[in-house]
Parts: C-alpha cells; sequence; structure tokens
C-alpha cells in the first residue's frame, strides 16, 4: 500500500498510463459496450467522415470503424497477453532449470535460446506464420517462441544469483529435492523481474501482432485488426484519411499507455532503476 | 584479448550460428505444402514416378540429416542454391539487393545517431526541467508509434501533401542521381530511426545521469574544469558505452524491421525479397534470405559484445 502511494505521488504519468490502460482493456473485455454497430456489418455509406452516427467515419464496406477499433483493440490484448504468458511460463521454466543446475543443461538451453534469439523477431513470425498459417494461433505461437529466450535470459540470471543465498544452502542441506526448491525457493523470489519483463514485453507484443496483421498475416477478414485496417486503409488515405488515423491512433495509445504502466511498473518492482530511465 | 576473442568466437558465435541453421533449416521444411508442388504448381496432373524424380533430383527422398548437412555444406561453400521463380542464384539475389536495405540501415543509424545522442546528454544535464520532460515525452511517444504506423503518416502527410517533393514509394538507384537517391530513402530511414532514436535516447540519459554522479566527474570539477569539457570529454566518453552496446543490438534489429518498411515504401530490399518469397513458397530463397539476415544480426551482436570489452577492459576480466 506504501508504495502505491509512492506510485501515485512519484509517477503521475504512469499512474494516468494505468488508467488509459486500464480503460483501453475494459474496452477490450466488453466492446459491445462501447460501441453501437457490429464490427464486420455494412452499416452505412461508403467513405462516410466522421459525424454524429459514426464518430470515426465509415471504411471502404462502409463499417463503422470505432466498432472496429473496439473490437480490434480486443484482438490486440487477446494476442499479446497470451503470447507474453506462455513466453514467460516456458521461460521461466527453462531459465530456471539452466540457472539451478549450470554446466550441460545451462550451455545446451542457453545456446539454443541464442539460436531463437538469433532471428530478428519479426521475421521468424512471419516465417512461423507461413508454417501455420495466418490467423490468431499462428500469431500467438510466433510471439511465443520469439519471447521465450527473453524470459529464460532473465529468469536464468535471477536463479544463479538466489541459488547462492543461505536459504537455498538450507533447504539442500535439509533434504529438499530439486523439484521443490526451484518451485518453492527459487521461483517466489525471481517473479518480480520477470513480472517488470512481462509488462515491458506487452507492448512490443502488440506491435509483432499489429505488424503481422498490416502484412496480411493476422486474422483473416473481415476480423477487424488495429494492423489490418491500417493496411486497408492506406490505399484510400487520400480520399479518407479517417480510415488510417483512428486505428493509427488508437494503435499508438494502447502501445503507450502499457509502456507507461511497465515503466511504471519496473520503478515499483526494482527501485535500483528508480528514474533512471 | 586473444584468447577472450577465441572463445567468445568458439563456444557463443559459431554455437549460435549452427543452432541457427538447424532452426532455418527445421522451419523451412515444417512449411506445408510440399516442394513438388511449388515446383510444378498445385493441381498439375503429375505421376507418382514424376514426383520421385524430382525429389531424387533435389535429394529430398534423403533422410532430413543428410539434407541439413548437405545443405550446409553448399553454404559453407557460398552456395545457397536457385530461385526456384527466376531460376537465378539466391546468392547473386542477396548481393543485388544489399546495397538498398544497407543504404537503409546506414541512413537510420546516422539519423538516430544525430537525434538521440545530443538529446539524451541535453536531457540528462537538464534533468527534470523542461526540455528533459520534452524529451523523454517524445522518447515515449517514439517507442509507442510502430515504423509501419509512422512511415503510413509519413507518406500521408509528407509525401502527399507535399506532391513530387518525395516520392511516396519506390527506389531510385543511385544511377539516377545521387539526390533522387536520397529523396527516396528520407522517409524510409525516418520510419525506422525514430524508434531506435528513443531507445538510444533513454538509454543516453541514464548513462549520462550515471556517470555525472561518479566521483571522477567531480574531481574534473574541482579542478576548474569548463561544464563543457566536463561533460563531453569526461562524462560522455563513459557513458557512451552502454549506448553503443543498445545501438548494437538495435541495428541487429533494424534487420527486421527493414523488412516492414521496405513492403511499405517499395524499396527493393533483402526484407521485401525475403517477405516475397514467403509468400511465394521459394523455400531457397526464403532459406537463404532468413539466414543471412540471422547472421548478420549474430554478427552485430558478437561486434557488440566486443566493443563492450574493448571499451572497457575490466569485462574480460571478470569472465
Amino acid at each position: 500500500m506504501k508504495s502505491l502511494y509512492y506510485l501515485v505521488r512519484r509517477n503521475l504519468i504512469g499512474v494516468l498510463g494505468g488508467i488509459m490502460l486500464l480503460g483501453f482493456i475494459m474496452i477490450a473485455i466488453a466492446p459491445n459496450l462501447f460501441s453501437s454497430y457490429d464490427p464486420e456489418e455494412f452499416v452505412g455509406m461508403q467513405f462516410s467522415p466522421p459525424d454524429d452516427v459514426f464518430p470515426m467515419g465509415t471504411d471502404l464496406y462502409g463499417r463503422d470503424i470505432w466498432s472496429r477499433i473496439a473490437h480490434g483493440t480486443r484482438i490486440s490484448f487477446q494476442v499479446s497477453f497470451l503470447s507474453v504468458l506462455f513466453a514467460a511460463i516456458v521461460g521461466v521454466v527453462l531459465g530456471m532449470v539452466a540457472g539451478y543446475f549450470g554446466g550441460v543443461s545451462d550451455y545446451i538451453i542457453m545456446r539454443f535460446m541464442d539460436a531463437i534469439f538469433a532471428f530478428p523477431s519479426v521475421l521468424l513470425a512471419i516465417a512461423l506464420v507461413a508454417i501455420g498459417g495466418s490467423g490468431i494461433e499462428s500469431i500467438i505461437l510466433a510471439i511465443t517462441i520469439v519471447y521465450v529466450p527473453i524470459f529464460a535470459r532473465v529468469a536464468r540470471a535471477s536463479a544463479m544469483s538466489v541459488r547462492e543465498r543461505e536459504f537455498v544452502t538450507a533447504a539442500f542441506a535439509a533434504g529438499v529435492g530439486s523439484p521443490r526448491i526451484l518451485l518453492v525457493h527459487i521461483l517466489p523470489n525471481i517473479l518480480s523481474p520477470i513480472i517488470v519483463q512481462m509488462a515491458l514485453r506487452l507492448s512490443s507484443a502488440i506491435t509483432v501482432e499489429a505488424a503481422l496483421s498490416f502484412l496480411g498475416l493476422g486474422a483473416a477478414p473481415p476480423t477487424p485488426t488495429l494492423g489490418s485496417m491500417l493496411s486497408e486503409g492506406r490505399a484510400f488515405m487520400e480520399l479518407a484519411p479517417w480510415t488510417v488515423l483512428y486505428p493509427g491512433l488508437a494503435l499508438a495509445l494502447v502501445i503507450l499507455s502499457v509502456n507507461l504502466f511497465g515503466d511504471a511498473l519496473r520503478d515499483m518492482l526494482d527501485p535500483r532503476l528508480r528514474g533512471t530511465l | 584479448m586473444s584468447s577472450y576473442l577465441l572463445r567468445r568466437i568458439l563456444f557463443i558465435f559459431i554455437p549460435s550460428l549452427l543452432g541457427m541453421s538447424i532452426l532455418v533449416f527445421v522451419i523451412m521444411h515444417m512449411i506445408p505444402g510440399s516442394f513438388v508442388d511449388v515446383l510444378l504448381g498445385i493441381g498439375t496432373d503429375i505421376s507418382e514416378e514424376q514426383i520421385a524424380n524430382i525429389e531424387k533430383a533435389y535429394g529430398l527422398d534423403k533422410p532430413l540429416a543428410t539434407q541439413y548437412f548437405y545443405w550446409m555444406g553448399n553454404v559453407l561453400r557460398g552456395d545457397l542454391g536457385n530461385s526456384l521463380r527466376t531460376g537465378k542464384p539466391v546468392v547473386g539475389e542477396i548481393i543485388s539487393r544489399l546495397p538498398v536495405t544497407l543504404e537503409l540501415t546506414l541512413f537510420s543509424v546516422i539519423l538516430t545517431l544525430l537525434l538521440a545522442i545530443p538529446a539524451g546528454v541535453i536531457s540528462a544535464i537538464r534533468r527534470n526541467d523542461l526540455g528533459d520532460l520534452v524529451a523523454r515525452l517524445a522518447a515515449l511517444i517514439g517507442l509507442s508509434v510502430p515504423n509501419f504506423l509512422l512511415g503510413t503518416l509519413l507518406i500521408l502527410y509528407i509525401s502527399l501533401k507535399l506532391p513530387g517533393k518525395l516520392p511516396t514509394t519506390g527506389y531510385a538507384p543511385f544511377s539516377e542521381g545521387i539526390w533522387e537517391n536520397i529523396k527516396s530513402m528520407i522517409l524510409p530511414s525516418i520510419s525506422l530511426a525514430l524508434g531506435m532514436s528513443a531507445t538510444v535516447m533513454r538509454m543516453t540519459r541514464s548513462s549520462m545521469l550515471e556517470e555525472l554522479r561518479q566521483e571522477y566527474v567531480q574531481v574534473a570539477r574541482a579542478k576548474g574544469l569548463s561544464e563543457r569539457i566536463v561533460v563531453l570529454r569526461h562524462a560522455l566518453r563513459n557513458g557512451l558505452i552502454p549506448v553503443i552496446t543498445v545501438l548494437g543490438i538495435q541495428i541487429g534489429y533494424l534487420m527486421g524491421g527493414t523488412v516492414i518498411v521496405e513492403e511499405l515504401f517499395a524499396l527493393p530490399g533483402i526484407g521485401r525479397l525475403a517477405l516475397n518469397a514467403i509468400y511465394q513458397r521459394d523455400y531457397p530463397v526464403v532459406q537463404g534470405t532468413v539466414l543471412f539476415i540471422s547472421f548478420v544480426f549474430v554478427f552485430m551482436n558478437m561486434l557488440t559484445d566486443l566493443s563492450y570489452s574493448v571499451l572497457d577492459p575490466r569485462i574480460q576480466q571478470e569472465d
């Protein structure tokens, strides 16, 4: 509670980001509450400029852009939350094993992680989507694989330092088995850098999803995603700039809010870095 | 130094490259739709015998491991195979596209350095004053606008609003004149540079803040050196070390970013080559370009790693 107060007092921007993020998450959870049209329905004239009926105008097919943005936000969060969560779980397991046991298992796991890490993430994701076919599941799988090494590295480094602490030695001396030491003694002590990393990665996961959708490798049309709306609007943006402006603005604000929140969370959980970045 | 270098190359660099090549190979062989379909066109009426002949001709009837070693053997001899579409060697295709990607990368890095380092230093010196606040806010916005969004907005608001000044898409080779060439690169490089500048600026700022707290800076000030010399000659020199690391990693990532920006601006670089090859299932080209881009990435990481130890000799001793 004390640190929450500290956060509000010191990090007003972070708090604003958190509130903004909360707003977007609410839209993502219940997009129908905030928008009045079916995002895939042709409800108006083609390219109606923003007015009272369609606050952000309509697109090529006369679909309401605001409703599409609201539903697109849902996909952005779904994909990024799930992929970061999966990546964290797999990465933490691998990283803890590597860091705790060291030796050969460490070497093999980490070289494998380096190999994945060596791929430019967007390219690896594109290649994986090419294998799995475009669609949300492939994107989630792709981002998960791309991010596993990041979590493995963080978990490994933290596990290595926690391993040397006395309570671990004590547990070991008391005859506690390795799985239990990892789960009960190591894991809780390495959680905060992992959580910080999850928050920081969330925004890049949103970016990667949008980039893949932008390239036409995301959810199949007519499903609205922020990236695909941008690329669909691009051909007509001189005629109807609102078709790219609003989806673009929404995407940037979503990423900004996640970034602000991530920074604030890091300041709170990792005080050594407070105020440096 | 040399043994440190050797160890890094032997135990980190080469295994990373090997692992990466296996990964590229396995991924390519997992893509659905067989090689034969791509070669002959799906749905063509072909006999089992013809398929077997083609598979034999390309060595596809051998076990996967054998195929891998065969492929690696060729790679090491500089042969990445031929494109299924054009029939030309993949190495040639990559080399012909390389200048565009290199130019794009170079311009973006120069822009980033010009923008990010001064902004980071000024932001650190004037901590918490208005300039600092503006710079940090700008960096946050830079981090939050993906390159393809920025590129789209630049086309909409600069290229389309000022017709004839900067091309919307397309690449002008040097043969059309240096100025035409540079003009076709301006918007794409800005699209890539902004996000990178934000990261580098934040790192410069935090690193400079750290250095300015050090005792040697106080000593320099106590000696009566001007603030300019204290900041530029003393603090900045040390402060740039972590910045170089971040920049190196960012340049590696840039190779991935060029895929999207080249596609957006229709620049005939390596990223676009890779992307089109993926769409067309042109296996040898995909394999070759992905391998090449990943190699550059690993190589950049290694250079960064090494430059770090040259700049800060303590790193080697810890090892």
